[in-house]
């Protein structure tokens, strides 16, 4: 336990590169996810298409392959990044689409007769969905976005590979400085990982079951 | 409501037409930058040392796939033994680990059912990057065993929570009606219970396993030669010139695998259809937000 201790400050500069990448890159995911979901119920089939064709794309490859390319192939076509904002980037593009999808789902989720009753008022489409539908797909959609954000809380740890000094890259390198404790390092690790996830779960589960009754 | 949305008139001649105009403009666009992209990329281009660099189109930057050992090192060791091995195992022990799960986590003697929530939680709040290191470091088994295991683990704790949710979701007269014809709570379970849980969960059963597949790309950063590392070992051996080549050849299996995979999961998911009033209900209001879908 002492290899624990004795490395907490070490611990903490890894937890907040952890945090740094989930800030940054579940901000810009929600923002692009938003505007991808938005696309997805336009009245203009193109703009749908484009944003299916997105979602299914990156929905469909790897975030190592999507790291991939931004931090080693881009850098051969001369697109330069900071190895964090390559990772920033990486992040918030994959993470929009299963953003857009849960948006969308949430959406999909609302009674039709909600749409039809708007729209038999004489509200617009935007109308309808501003006034009408969005307030009550968010609610609904809040559960599954916070899995979103855990899932992406977890994919942080794929920027290990890719030069970022996270909470993983830190504990390879506490590993090989302390090969005797390598056990109580890695579990120091997970708790690190769990303060942030499972406070999560807490309040999806939460709201869930608050959106459940008023419903 | 058949095929178009009511969050919009069904459009007159005149919003046809501007909606054509806005697609072509749409598609010319995009278009336009796709070629924008490729005949940029294609061009020669001077590195800051001054060497001359040919464009990624040119035949000098995908000659080795004329070589069948690159094929087969990609496609056989890396596809084949590398990353369809290890999801092949992983995906049938996550299976096994869910359905066993499941049942641990609805049991009705608390003795079983905490511990198993508490770990399951657990599981699922870490990363499989994590588990793996920890498999390797701590376990000290080779790639492999790590890459399977902590899929297993991982992928096994959600799926156990899929089915455990489908379980929870049918009508409370499924298991009634099983009691009263005097089976017994176990078979009740077994027999009426979970394999329409599973049916029901079997779409999302299939895209965890999508996830699975996708996730043994992580082996790539503990070292275990799936298709990336391969590619990656590739371009070290080749030269940096070939990367673009190479990432382009992965991407297009990985995207190959997975739709087929997810065609298997909509195919599944549509040959199954609705069974419950839960399932119909979410069936009607698929429409409302998507016209082609």
């Amino acid at each position: 336990m002492e290899a624990v201790f004795a490395n907490l400050d070490q611990y903490w500069a890894g937890f907040r590169v952890t945090l740094e990448l989930l800030l940054v890159g579940g901000l810009g995911a929600l923002l692009l996810g938003g505007f991808v979901a938005l696309l997805r119920i336009s009245p203009l089939a193109s703009l749908r298409g484009v944003a299916t064709g997105y979602t299914e794309l990156l929905r469909n490859t790897p975030l190592t392959l999507v790291f991939f390319f931004i931090i080693i192939v881009l850098p051969t076509l001369d697109v330069r990044f900071d190895a964090k904002v390559g990772a920033f980037l990486a992040l918030a593009l994959y993470t929009s689409a299963f953003i857009a999808e849960a948006i969308r789902s949430g959406i999909n989720g609302v009674p039709i007769g909600q749409a039809e009753a708007a729209r038999s008022v004489g509200l617009t489409f935007g109308q309808t969905v501003g006034l009408v539908i969005l307030p009550q797909a968010i609610r609904m959609v809040i559960p599954p976005l916070i899995n979103v954000l855990i899932a992406l809380t977890k994919n942080t740890s794929v920027a290990a590979g890719f030069y970022i000094v996270e909470l993983i890259a830190i504990s390879k390198q506490l590993a090989n400085a302390n090969g005797n404790a390598v056990i109580p390092i890695l579990i120091g690790v997970a708790v690190c990982y769990l303060i942030i996830t499972v406070p999560l779960g807490q309040i999806a589960g939460l709201i869930e079951r608050k959106a459940a009754v008023q419903r | 409501m058949s095929a178009s949305s009511v969050l919009y008139d069904a459009p007159g001649p005149k919003a046809r037409r501007l909606s054509r105009i806005a697609s072509t403009v749409i598609l010319v666009g995009l278009v336009g930058l796709v070629v924008w992209f490729v005949w940029r990329v294609g061009q020669p281009r001077t590195t800051v040392n001054g060497a001359v660099l040919s464009g990624v189109w040119d035949p000098s930057r995908w000659d080795i796939f004329q070589d069948k050992t690159v094929w087969e090192d990609l496609l056989w060791r890396g596809l084949v033994m590398g990353t369809l091995r290890a999801a092949g195992l992983a995906a049938v022990l996550a299976l096994i680990v869910g359905v066993l799960l499941c049942f641990a986590r609805s049991a009705r003697s608390a003795l079983i059912r905490v511990p198993t929530t508490i770990v399951l939680e657990f599981f699922r709040g870490l990363p499989v990057l994590l588990m793996m290191l920890f498999i390797m470091l701590a376990v000290g088994t080779n790639g492999y065993w790590a890459v399977v295991v902590a899929l297993t683990i991982y992928n096994g704790a959600i799926i156990g929570e899929a089915l455990r949710a489908g379980i929870a979701a049918l009508p409370k007269g499924q298991r009634e009606a099983g009691l009263s014809l005097g089976l017994t709570g176990t078979a009740t379970k077994l027999l009426i219970e979970f394999p329409q849980a599973f049916r029901q969960m079997l779409p999302i059963i299939v895209a965890q396993l999508v996830v699975l597949l996708k996730d043994t790309s992580l082996a790539y950063v503990v070292a275990y030669p799936e298709i990336l590392r391969k590619a990656d070992s590739l371009k070290q051996f080749y030269g940096n010139r070939y990367a673009f080549s190479l990432f382009f050849v992965v991407l297009a299996v990985y995207l190959i695998v997975n739709f087929a995979l997810s065609a298997l999961a909509r195919w599944l998911s549509k040959r199954t259809g609705p069974k419950s009033e839960a399932a119909l209900i979410t069936q009607n209001t698929r429409t409302m937000g998507q016209a082609d879908d």
